[in-house]
């Protein structure tokens, strides 16, 4: 086993474990802790596949963002210090079986498929080779999409902004 | 890069969204449901990337599907936690079980 399989079982290993804390330690902040170094694990994932900025959108959107964003509405909701209630033993059990049999029958399935590559060119991954791919209007391109994008995160933006909103109540 | 079979790859990416899919049966608050959600999308872009990497280096479909993933995620967590927040002024609660108001 070379370097390279020693890192990636490594980088597998910690981003199952801190993933499997994430969703059954009881305490919730502690919970968002541990995805943070879930999505770090899976940024490492990335670099370790080369695809270099796929792995820094991760870092900044998902650690930078998405986290500190989750961590924020649980500062605004609830006692960070408090342990949430335990689930119920019939859910645990069943939802334990429910997510066994569908990893089982599912990674059956990819064990057996046999993956043809099509192509065994080296992948170009270079910010500039990504942009204008993305954005050229031939047939491979992806300009439609990334506008449409760009329109529902004005949307989402506007939205959260309308849901959130405090309104005060009228002074008589 | 080329000791390490695809299949170990969906390994990983498999095992994650179920762990996802396991939060998100066993937990009752809104913001650790999302962290499951968050986790599952995740795994479907370690999916996608290691796809193109492996199969289809000629293309970079992957990478524009994972990109955009990350944009909708970012959107969809927003307006997630606008709702969470909204939800908690009027029930004092995130609890999906004690919002049973539109209930039968």
């Amino acid at each position: 086993m070379g370097v390279s399989a020693v890192l990636f079982y490594s980088i597998s290993a910690f981003i199952l474990v801190t993933g499997l804390l994430a969703v059954t330690t009881r305490k919730i902040f502690r919970s968002a802790i541990w995805l943070l170094f879930s999505l770090i694990g899976i940024a490492g994932l990335y670099f370790w596949m080369q695809m270099e900025f796929i792995a820094a959108v991760q870092v900044i959107v998902y650690v930078g963002g998405i986290v500190v964003l989750i961590i924020f509405s649980i500062f605004l909701t609830q006692q960070s210090g408090l342990e949430m209630l335990k689930p119920l033993r019939l859910r645990t059990l069943i939802s334990l079986l429910a997510v066994l049999s569908g990893f089982s029958l599912t990674y059956q399935f990819i064990y057996r498929y046999r993956f043809v590559a099509s192509s065994h060119m080296p992948i170009d991954v270079r910010v500039a080779n990504i942009g204008s791919q993305m954005l050229s209007t031939s047939a491979h391109g992806y300009v439609l999409p990334f506008e449409l994008v760009s329109i529902l995160l004005l949307a989402a933006m506007i939205g959260c902004i309308v849901i959130a909103i405090k309104i005060k109540p009228a002074k008589k | 890069m080329n000791e390490v079979p695809l299949s170990h790859i969906l390994f990983v990416s498999t095992a994650l969204f179920f762990t996802g899919m396991y939060g998100l049966f066993t937990r009752r608050n809104m913001i650790t449901m999302l962290m499951s959600i968050e986790l599952i999308l995740n795994s479907v872009n370690i999916n996608f990337i290691a796809f193109n990497k492996y199969l289809h280096a000629g293309k970079l479909d992957g990478v524009f599907f994972t990109i955009f993933i990350i944009t909708i995620a970012a959107a969809e967590a927003a307006v997630a936690i606008a709702i969470i927040i909204n939800l908690y002024r009027s029930h004092d609660s995130i609890d999906v079980e004690d919002t049973a108001d539109m209930k039968y």
